[in-house]
């Protein structure tokens, strides 16, 4: 089953209708409630990065018998370098909005450990593609 | 599967059909069947909406035959502080209290006795960094078969320390007996506030067997009692404690803002009403919601001052008892309150066992129909005109859709689909009434049934 969804950059008070939306069709289809937990924390924070610094973003996710496939694809500015932004701490973040609690640089990290296979691609300047894939 | 136990049941020769119940039922548990409604026995949380919101009260609370406690040589009442904040004030704690030892009842304790032994075991377990945050309380038993009906996901939060009035009767238990009681003669009944938790002791969650014997139905008791105290017919007591030796805290338990109040670290929520319940863990299991350490969680509005079985209004009723509350210090000694004495024998009593979660919303246990299920259910709900008006007999267009898919409900039960129909000659409007007569039965659309009223 596919479905597509749009998230706009800057909503911050709608981030999260689309984990809200997977969630409530995971439980519907038995999906055991720890993998459940784990899709909609990676799915969650993948969805706010597009609302925290993206223009804009499509979420296509795509459903079946074993397992769940979202991809997120933003028109955004891109991440200059992957692997960096995958270390624990790793933030582009001032130190003023450290200050108030952002930018932990634990966004990809904490994608990367509530999902089976992550898969980042990025061109500076276009976008970001996240792929989250987690099996039941 | 095993199924829940319910305290609520619907008497069918009150019943007018009005089907309000189901609009109102939080986990949409109810759907009406020939003129009535139905319940499904996994949905059902026991909260109540339904019985506070039925217009002919053809929703009753099952209890135990009052004369039971006479089965019993050393009847014990257990009752929550909130039962005698539902009298008028004139009439005196001393009083409530004597015309309770009239019924028959060898002694009388209030359930929140060992408040202050759980509130402590809390504040300990809270302090652990390296537990699952928020924890979730279990006191309100609406709301852990909330948690296991749906945000099973949530259940591992939920904390395992068993409610005042687990301990309270364990407690009376080891007294009585240490007074020489023979256990065989103790019968211990607790006044419920709500259908909730009678459901709880009929089917305990996380437990195997409650430690109460019977249950009273607080509404039944406070005509009973009410009627004793008007008619002067008790001996008003001297010898024995009037209701006070609890601490400030104690009293405030079964309010809003009980459980947290004074915790000492940490970030504590208390939220009652079970949509607002429902809203909040709605978020929580976005992983929206971060570093809170406790959640008071309760499903009546003003928690137990809201439960249905409490007379009066919730608002007044909460009020006294923040009134008593506030004439009792913060804290009480042993002396003054005789189960602190028992605390570390209660405190090895108090692991609640595990609660398993028990999701409502799986279409099929097999995951490829379910699949197949949920296309169905999107299909049929997209032509469906999204109005929720129930007279398909349920809750709302999605509701009927998934009915349809399970094979419980015909599509062309949807008032919508049949006018379609019929401007199509695929539906004759006899054939539309038959199926609408079976969901509302036959006296609703008797083609003479509004004889009186001038339709020219």
């Amino acid at each position: 089953m596919n479905f597509e969804y749009q998230v706009e950059g800057g909503d911050f008070t709608n981030a999260g209708t689309t984990s809200s939306i997977v969630k409530k069709m995971m439980k519907q289809l038995g999906v055991q409630p720890d993998i459940i937990k784990r899709t909609v924390v990676a799915l969650y924070e993948a969805e706010v990065n597009i609302v925290a610094h993206a223009y804009r973003g499509t979420i296509t996710v795509d459903l079946d018998e074993k397992k769940i496939y979202v991809k997120l694809s933003d028109e955004g500015p891109g991440i200059p370098d992957i692997d960096q932004a995958m270390q624990k701490g790793y933030s582009t973040a001032s130190p003023k909005v450290r200050e108030m609690g952002f930018g932990a640089g634990m966004g990809l990290p904490n994608m990367k450990l509530n999902s089976d296979q992550l898969n980042v691609t990025s061109v500076v300047g276009k976008g970001t593609t996240v792929e989250i894939i987690n099996f039941f | 599967m095993e199924t829940f136990h319910h305290a609520l049941k619907f008497k069918y020769d009150l019943c007018i059909g009005c089907s309000h119940c189901t609009s109102v039922c939080p986990t949409g548990a109810i759907h009406v069947e020939d003129g009535h409604p139905i319940l499904d026995n996994n949905r059902c949380i026991d909260c109540g909406h339904c019985y506070h919101t039925c217009p002919v009260n053809a929703i009753y609370i099952e209890q135990d035959d009052f004369q039971t406690i006479y089965h019993y040589k050393c009847p014990v009442i257990l009752i929550p502080t909130l039962f005698s904040a539902q009298f008028p004030e004139k009439i005196s704690q001393r009083a409530i209290l004597s015309a309770i030892y009239h019924l028959g009842f060898q002694y009388v304790y209030e359930v929140e006795k060992s408040v202050d032994v759980i509130k402590a075991m809390i504040n300990e377990r809270v302090k652990d960094d390296q537990a699952e945050k928020p924890m979730i309380s279990t006191f309100c038993p609406a709301i852990v078969r909330l948690i296991q009906v749906k945000y099973p996901s949530l259940v591992s939060n939920l904390l395992l320390i068993k409610p005042p009035l687990d301990l309270t009767a364990l407690y009376i238990k080891k007294v009585l007996v240490e007074k020489g009681v023979p256990a065989e003669d103790i019968g211990i009944f607790y006044v419920s506030p709500c259908a909730a938790k009678i459901a709880a002791i009929k089917s305990p969650v996380g437990e195997d067997k409650s430690p109460v014997d019977g249950v009273i139905n607080m509404n039944y008791l406070y005509n009973k009692v009410f009627r004793i105290i008007k008619q002067g017919l008790y001996q008003l007591r001297e010898d024995e404690f009037d209701f006070h030796p609890l601490s400030k805290n104690s009293i405030l338990w079964s309010l809003t803002g009980g459980e947290i109040k004074d915790m000492p670290a940490g970030r504590n929520l208390a939220i009652d009403e079970v949509h607002n319940v429902s809203d909040f863990l709605d978020k929580l299991e976005n992983e929206d919601i971060n570093n809170i350490d406790f959640l008071e969680l309760r499903a009546c509005d003003e928690s137990c001052a809201g439960g249905i079985l409490c007379a009066g209004n919730r608002f007044l009723i909460a009020e006294r008892q923040r009134k008593r509350a506030n004439q009792r210090p913060k804290v009480v000694s042993p002396d003054e309150n005789n189960l602190l004495k028992y605390k570390e024998y209660l405190e090895q009593s108090s692991k609640l066992g595990e609660v398993m979660p028990r999701s409502m919303d799986k279409l099929d246990d097999n995951i490829s129909i379910a699949m197949r299920k949920m296309k169905k259910v999107f299909e049929i709900n997209d032509e469906l005109p999204q109005v929720d008006c129930r007279i398909c007999g349920y809750q709302t267009c999605k509701a009927l859709s998934e009915a349809v898919v399970n094979n419980q409900a015909d599509i062309k039960q949807c008032i919508f689909v049949q006018r379609i129909l019929e401007q199509t000659d695929k539906l004759t409007t006899m054939e539309a009434l038959k199926i609408t007569k079976k969901v509302w039965g036959e006296a609703k659309l008797d083609k003479y049934s509004i004889k009186n009223l001038d339709l020219e």
